[in-house]
């Protein structure tokens, strides 16, 4: 027998990886790759619609791969929230190997979305429902623990998608055991030295998020709230997420965050800044009346 | 087998050793043809003494799963070897030692046209390119063996039919493969269904074979099951 050709190569690796799923599925192609897993685009021709299919690539002899898509699956399904991608299905592969079946998100990655908009209020307002969505789980007992730009796609429409919930943990004692795992730089420390975290690590995250979204040049204000939650000790972050959307919403109203308090000289330029016009209207007229005074006694 | 041809069993040792010869044998052929250039009569006097070398020198006890791969072993070994019979000027002839395997040098040598000219600059990249080559031809060839054995031949040429084409163009459809095998469409797809499942499976069995460790196995079946389909 001849060697096989680069081409049949190819096919025959493709084959191998090739997930067998029930028929109402027809594979589309490639849409990622994670650590373990391929997650692959399907028609659903029962319900006519496009689905993303995360299949794990390899079945591992511990299961512990399998148990964590399984426990991802469900946490997905427990998270019934707009900026959280549904969950169709779950179920295993007859070569063995762990599925579930989503709902297909397109979109682009938050720092690509972030900079395509013009300024720094619409970059903050993209960013707030991050947060919201965040808080969301956070309020269902849910961390995320690997919250990264690319983990968050932004759909053509603005609306949020947190994805990728494969390192998420419930915060119940049941599952909260400690796991490096996450992206070095989103991730906070005590989860990089393997110990127990909250979702104070998730805000962890959220700060390196926000200084990443608005840049080095940003606001004092901005760079101040990004640094808060982005504090290495967990007890120096803002203590929840609704508490950091708090802030932010107060910076968006044109008060000063809790982050960067105001000095005399900051409230009185921020009092300008609101009120120029009159400002300037009144300033204008005593200069006029002053100019006025002094030719009269003349 | 790579923890089996460290045995201290020689006959456990020297089965292991064989079907690592088996494994291997190809890519350091053809990595000494497209890499060090060698002619082809240079190329599979060295094949075999390397081998030899590899077997008298002990190195496949030498080798530590935590340094590196076994593949990446062995390649260094290959260039460290390659790179004395060069200085060296002269060919050791040992023959003899390696009879349980059968190398097929001819073969070998006509298949290489059918690579893409040129040598990869990353040269684990082209040692790779052939092991993987050789990985699932063995895969195929078991595949082929298993379905013959049991009366399903049909089930293999349709799987063969699907996969072997030359190019994409050339690839026949399910509908295609039906009418030239004279089966139902429904057939073909379930045919082909079972022989991937079956070929991941060996493919997946050989490779652990010719890996030292479990995350090494891991790792590569994951480089090896990576490609876009």
């Amino acid at each position: 027998m001849t060697a096989l050709s680069d081409a049949a190569v190819a096919r025959l690796r493709a084959e191998a990886a090739r997930p067998e799923l029930d028929p109402r599925y027809t594979l589309r192609g490639v849409a990622g790759r994670g650590g373990a897993a391929t997650i692959y685009v399907a028609h659903d021709d029962v319900l006519d619609r496009d689905v993303a299919i995360k299949v794990l690539d390899l079945v591992d002899a511990d299961g512990e791969a399998a148990a964590r898509m399984l426990r991802e699956a469900q946490i997905l399904a427990h998270l019934d929230h707009p900026g959280i991608v549904p969950i169709h299905e779950r179920g295993t592969l007859p070569d063995g190997r762990s599925f579930y079946v989503m709902k297909l998100v397109r979109g682009r990655p938050l720092d690509a979305a972030a900079a395509a908009l013009p300024g720094l209020a619409e970059r903050l307002a993209l960013f707030g429902r991050v947060l919201e969505t965040v808080a969301f789980a956070h309020a269902h007992g849910v961390v995320h623990r690997d919250l990264t730009p690319a983990n968050i796609l932004v759909g053509a429409f603005g609306e949020v998608m947190v994805m990728d919930w494969g390192a998420a943990c419930r915060t119940d004692a049941a599952d909260a055991r400690p796991i490096v795992i996450g992206t070095p730089g989103f991730m906070a420390p005590e989860q990089e030295q393997g110990d127990a975290v909250d979702a104070r690590a998730d805000v962890f995250a959220l700060g390196r998020l926000l200084a990443c979204l608005t840049g080095p040049d940003a606001d004092a204000a901005v760079q101040a709230m990004a640094q808060r939650a982005a504090a290495a000790s967990p007890d120096d972050r803002y203590p929840s997420v609704e508490a950091f959307a708090a802030d932010l919403g107060r910076y968006q109203r044109g008060a000063a965050p809790l982050a960067y308090p105001d000095s005399i000289l900051r409230r009185l330029r921020r009092w300008y800044r609101r009120y120029e016009l009159p400002v300037l209207l009144v300033l204008a007229y005593l200069v006029m009346r002053a100019a006025l005074l002094v030719w009269q006694a003349r | 087998m790579v923890a089996r041809a460290r045995s201290h069993d020689a006959e456990v040792r020297q089965l292991a050793r064989g079907a690592l010869i088996e494994a291997y044998w190809r890519p350091v052929y053809t990595y000494l043809r497209l890499q060090w250039r060698l002619d082809p009569d240079s190329a599979a006097d060295a094949t075999q003494d390397f081998f030899v070398s590899l077997i008298e020198r002990d190195l496949v006890a030498r080798y530590q799963p935590d340094k590196a791969r076994f593949r990446t072993y062995l390649r260094v070994c290959l260039d460290g070897f390659a790179g004395n019979q060069v200085k060296a000027g002269r060919r050791h002839k040992r023959g003899g030692h390696l009879s349980v395997v059968s190398l097929d040098f001819v073969a070998a040598e006509g298949d290489l046209p059918r690579f893409e000219p040129g040598t990869p600059a990353d040269v684990d990249d082209l040692f790779y390119r052939e092991w993987t080559r050789a990985l699932l031809d063995r895969a195929l060839a078991e595949l082929r063996a298993r379905a013959e054995a049991q009366g399903r031949t049909v089930m293999f040429e349709a799987f063969a039919l699907y996969v072997l084409a030359d190019d994409e163009s050339s690839r026949p459809g399910y509908a295609e493969i039906a009418r030239r095998l004279g089966l139902t469409t429904t057939m073909v797809t379930n045919y082909l269904a079972q022989m991937r499942r079956e070929f991941r499976a060996i493919a997946l069995d050989l490779l652990r074979d010719i890996t030292g460790s479990d995350d090494e196995w891991e790792s590569e079946a994951r480089r090896l099951l990576g490609g876009d389909w």
